[in-house]
């Protein structure tokens, strides 16, 4: 069985050991995630199963990468997109340069939508896109700019419901099951590792993207993160989360504008 | 992590359906009058693009407290919360909910099973699980868990059940504490309020 101590004695091993803290991960979906891994393993103790973590780093990376969740899409949400490009994009448009940052960007699919956005409204050759991730496993992914080809068909519909005019298929070259991203798109991104959790700031940015990342940290670590964001935002930045994620009743709500009703805030103080 | 925090005396109903059960909330929901001491939480399998009408149609035909969940949303009595679409719902030990966008449990998100199994170790003794018509495996191993916890488990009698295959499978998985109709399910959460 699988209890509370055991998650707990987790946390403070793999910290004491590799320097990751999950301490102030969300503890409900962090013992799932934690349960299933560790059952999957099919090990004869929760000591057998931490001894491997201390000894073997390929079997931690992989524990990392299981335990944090890295599902995501292209468009997701594509009526947040939408705004993006009609409301949030234009108002960046006047700026000699653009940066932004997706933070948590997981195997990068937001990145390349945002890389396509921007291109589409003649501002990807003026702007960075700054991709950072825990993992980085997922990463590499999101450098080759390699996804499912079946998981086209899905992509291409959140892209035209987000307001696309184009042919989705003209973005990729399909190869043995993978879809290709245009190298045109990748140029303008840089993928790092960065930990929300213990890295601080690292540039100053014009529009943060974090969605769906932040609700597997509890309340204290949310404000910690929403901290650094509000550090890292250059003046009237914007910052957008995930659709059911909010600013309100959080310490840097004052400095914020809500745009209109969707998961933006525009930085005003 | 927190651990033996708050402890309410909150009696709390969590209920999941997918297929034909919405007929089902929209039958027991206007019947009660009042859920002012216990909390009720639905999830339902439901299309990723409906946002809010559910949670709209379920306020204007119950009348009831009916509320969206956004990420850490606290738990307070006399609602009803309902499971945003494309996400898990799961329950922390300070009362209060998260998301999980994390791969689909029996092909669905929210999964009926992930979230009776965060509510059961969370609310143990104090809560019900009610089980509705579906056409999917998805709240059987959920039940088992509220069951171990010592909550309270409810099977909708499958032949009131638009798609009988739901109930059907948790009936054959385990022993329900009762199978009841609509209507006795009624009657027993309003027992529940007293």
């Amino acid at each position: 069985m699988f209890n509370d101590q055991h998650l707990q004695l987790f946390i403070d091993e793999i910290f004491d050991y590799y320097g990751y803290d999950f301490a102030g991960y969300s503890h409900a979906s962090f013992k799932r995630r934690l349960e299933r891994v560790y059952q999957m393993g099919d090990f004869v103790s929760f000591q057998e199963f931490l001894y491997k973590i201390k000894s073997d780093t390929d079997y931690l990376t992989y524990v990392i990468e299981e335990i944090t969740v890295n599902v995501t899409e292209m468009f997701r949400d594509p009526a947040f997109y939408k705004v993006l490009r009609e409301e949030i994009l234009p108002s960046l448009s006047s700026k000699p340069f653009i940066r932004i940052w997706h933070a948590g960007c997981s195997t990068g699919q937001e990145v390349y939508s945002m890389a396509i956005l921007l291109q589409e409204e003649g501002l990807l050759s003026k702007s960075i896109i700054y991709a950072t991730d825990l993992n980085q496993t997922v990463l590499e992914n999101g450098k080759k700019g390699l996804f499912p080809l079946k998981l086209m068909k899905e992509y291409s519909e959140n892209y035209r419901i987000a307001g696309g005019k184009k042919d989705f298929s003209e973005y990729y070259i399909a190869n043995y099951g993978y879809a290709k991203f245009d190298e045109g798109l990748s140029k303008k991104m840089v993928f790092s590792q960065h930990n929300l959790v213990s890295d601080s700031s690292f540039n100053e940015f014009d529009l943060i993207l974090c969605r769906n990342v932040m609700i597997y940290f509890d309340k204290d670590l949310q404000d910690r993160v929403l901290h650094l964001f509000d550090s890292s935002l250059a003046p009237l930045g914007y910052l957008a989360l995930g659709t059911k994620e909010t600013l309100s009743f959080t310490s840097v709500y004052k400095n914020y504008e809500q745009v209109r009703k969707e998961k933006v805030w525009k930085k005003i103080k | 992590m927190e651990e033996n925090q708050i402890r309410s005396l909150l009696n709390v109903v969590i209920i999941g359906g997918s297929a034909g059960s919405l007929e089902v909330l929209l039958q027991v929901l206007p019947k009660l009058e009042n859920i002012d001491s216990i909390v009720i939480i639905l999830i339902l399998h439901r299309r990723n693009s409906d946002d809010t009408v559910l949670e709209e149609l379920l306020r204007m035909k119950s009348g009831l407290k009916v509320r969206q969940i956004e990420d850490k949303t606290g738990i307070k009595a006399g609602r009803v919360y309902v499971a945003p679409a494309d996400y898990h719902l799961l329950i922390e030990h300070n009362q209060s909910f998260s998301l999980d966008v994390s791969e689909k449990v029996n092909y669905s998100r929210p999964s009926i099973d992930v979230s009776f199994e965060s509510a059961a170790d969370v609310f143990q003794t104090r809560l019900t699980a009610i089980l509705l018509s579906g056409a999917n495996n998805d709240g059987t191993k959920g039940l088992l868990a509220v069951k171990n916890k010592g909550g309270i488990v409810i099977i909708q009698s499958p032949e009131t059940a638009d798609v009988p295959f739901m109930p059907e499978h948790a009936i054959k998985n385990l022993e329900a504490d009762y199978v009841l109709t609509p209507t006795a399910i009624v009657e027993f959460i309003a027992r529940l309020v007293k």
